[in-house]
């Protein structure tokens, strides 16, 4: 019998989730983007994922511990979108950068 | 005429070849360079200002051994300060607590330490330093325990190659963010060790497969850097990203390269930081200019269809088995001299010479190797 090995669950709105050590976002005034930068690494966030980024994992005070449904709440808020139109979007893009590094729960 | 480049990406800042260790995989060039010629600390920040207004985003700051600089937390600071994220890739023996905190708190990002094995007394004989392994090991809980991130740099040759899922352990124990399964490049003295580090093909094999089983259960609690080695692979790697297309390199007395290779290549002519400012000498430095973009290639290259994927591989490696830094990459089977590759490393995974460690007092190259650089790499 073989099993696959164990994956992590996938975020969830009750998750807390921040940038993973080592990984900052900055703005990249050069190239005039937003970007999470890690060891040898560069992602460019667009502003749907850097709205996601700031809402749900930002770094520094104002992070405060929400939950990640807490982040969506704010950008349904705060971008007058209905809720169940962005959750799962969110919730993709948080997992996406969750398995590659970029946050950690 | 000459385009506008992309900005660089990164630069690898060598502040010194010093080293206490005397790995003989180590890619710092034959003839290393002297304590007394290494750049001062003012210019090593103009140098940070300058990259970073090129549009640089990150400085890795490397070797040799980038502790033996007194002045590293004034260097991080700045080049913190230059809005640039700072990587330290070190080797790790020297490093205590006091100084992860200083160095923190001038703003480092990130701390890569490489491990010569598993195993202390493995890892201490490549090293060539008693006692290695252990500093190491307590250095990485400490750069975890200051709350800095962590990349395991684990050093694979003949002799480690099956201990890959140990490397992953070890990561994984130490609180590690991120791990490279770094496969030794032969450049420097490694390129003189060849001989006794080339692993054969069915380890290299055995390992690729561990790794690739290890993967999805590594998702989201590792990050793993692996790429499969040159010699035994079919299409080479975009080397640097392309030349003169992401990184640069700065040497410890100044010169500025497309590449840690870049040296070995004869008739090229490097500026030095004394000359012209990092952004002039990025935009259309003779070196940078030399084999950037498509236009100086040779068929095959010339009608492939990857060649603004791989941009034609390594020139390094293509001058040091073709003789020609102009050719196609022959780890790439189209080309007309791969066969070569295979030769050499079955060859050489069939021989056992000593190990000829790192020594800083050798000044004439033996016959086959010449300078390279880019440690830990
Ligand atoms: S590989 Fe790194 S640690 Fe080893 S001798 Fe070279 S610079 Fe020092
Ligand atoms: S022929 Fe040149 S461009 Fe095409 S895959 Fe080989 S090395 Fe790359």
């Amino acid at each position: 019998m073989s099993s696959a090995p164990p994956r992590p669950a996938p975020v969830a709105e009750t998750d807390r989730v921040r940038l993973a050590p080592g990984v900052v976002l900055r703005h990249d005034r050069t190239r005039d983007q937003w970007v999470l930068l890690g060891p040898e690494r560069v992602l460019v966030l667009d502003e749907t994922a850097l709205e996601a980024v700031r809402a749900c994992a930002a770094p520094g005070p104002g992070a405060d511990g929400a939950s990640v449904g807490e982040g969506i709440d704010r950008l349904a808020a705060a971008f007058d979108a209905p809720r169940d139109a962005i959750a799962g979007d969110v919730l993709e893009l948080l997992d996406d950068l969750r398995n590659r590094g970029f946050l950690t729960r | 005429m000459t385009r506008e480049p992309e900005p660089p990406f990164a630069m690898l800042a060598e502040l010194s070849h010093r080293c206490p260790l005397r790995c003989p995989y180590c890619s710092n060039p034959l003839a290393l360079e002297p304590a007394a010629g290494e750049l001062d600390t003012a210019t090593w920040c103009r140098v940070f200002d300058e990259v970073a207004e090129a549009g640089a985003l990150q400085v890795h700051l490397s070797g040799g051994e980038p502790c033996v600089r007194r002045d590293l937390e004034e260097l991080v600071a700045h080049a913190a300060r230059a809005g640039l994220y700072v990587n330290l890739i070190t080797s790790a023996v020297t490093l205590d607590r006091a100084r992860l905190e200083r160095l923190r708190d001038a703003g480092l990002s990130h701390v890569q330490i490489s491990f010569q094995g598993t195993e202390p007394a493995e890892a201490d004989r490549i090293a060539g330093m008693p006692g290695a392994h252990a500093r190491k090991l307590r250095a990485a809980r400490e750069v975890v325990e200051t709350g800095l991130a962590l990349t395991v740099n684990a050093v694979i040759q003949r002799s480690t190659i099956e201990r890959v899922d140990a490397f992953f352990d070890l990561a994984l124990d130490l609180g590690a963010g991120r791990i490279e399964i770094a496969n030794v490049q032969y450049y420097g003295w490694a390129l003189a060790n060849r001989a006794a580090l080339m692993p054969t093909r069915d380890q290299l094999v055995r390992m690729d497969r561990r790794v690739k089983e290890r993967l999805p259960s590594l998702k989201g609690r590792l990050v793993v850097d692996y790429v499969v080695p040159d010699y035994y692979a079919h299409r080479p790697k975009a080397c640097m990203g392309g030349w003169g297309r992401r990184f640069l390199n700065v040497t410890p007395t100044g010169k500025v390269l497309p590449c840690h290779a870049a040296e070995t290549i004869p008739g090229m002519v490097f500026e030095t930081v004394f000359d012209r400012p990092l952004g002039a000498i990025w935009r259309d430095g003779a070196a940078f200019v030399r084999y950037r973009g498509t236009d100086w290639m040779p068929s095959p290259c010339r009608e492939c269809d990857r060649k603004e994927a791989d941009w034609g591989g390594c020139r390094c490696q293509a001058l040091a088995i073709t003789g020609d830094a102009g050719a196609t990459d022959p780890v790439c089977d189209l080309s007309p001299l791969h066969h070569r590759m295979a030769e050499i490393a079955e060859r050489d995974a069939a021989a056992d010479p000593p190990l000829l460690y790192r020594d800083p007092t050798a000044k004439a190259p033996p016959a086959e190797a010449a300078p390279a650089r880019a440690a830990h790499r």
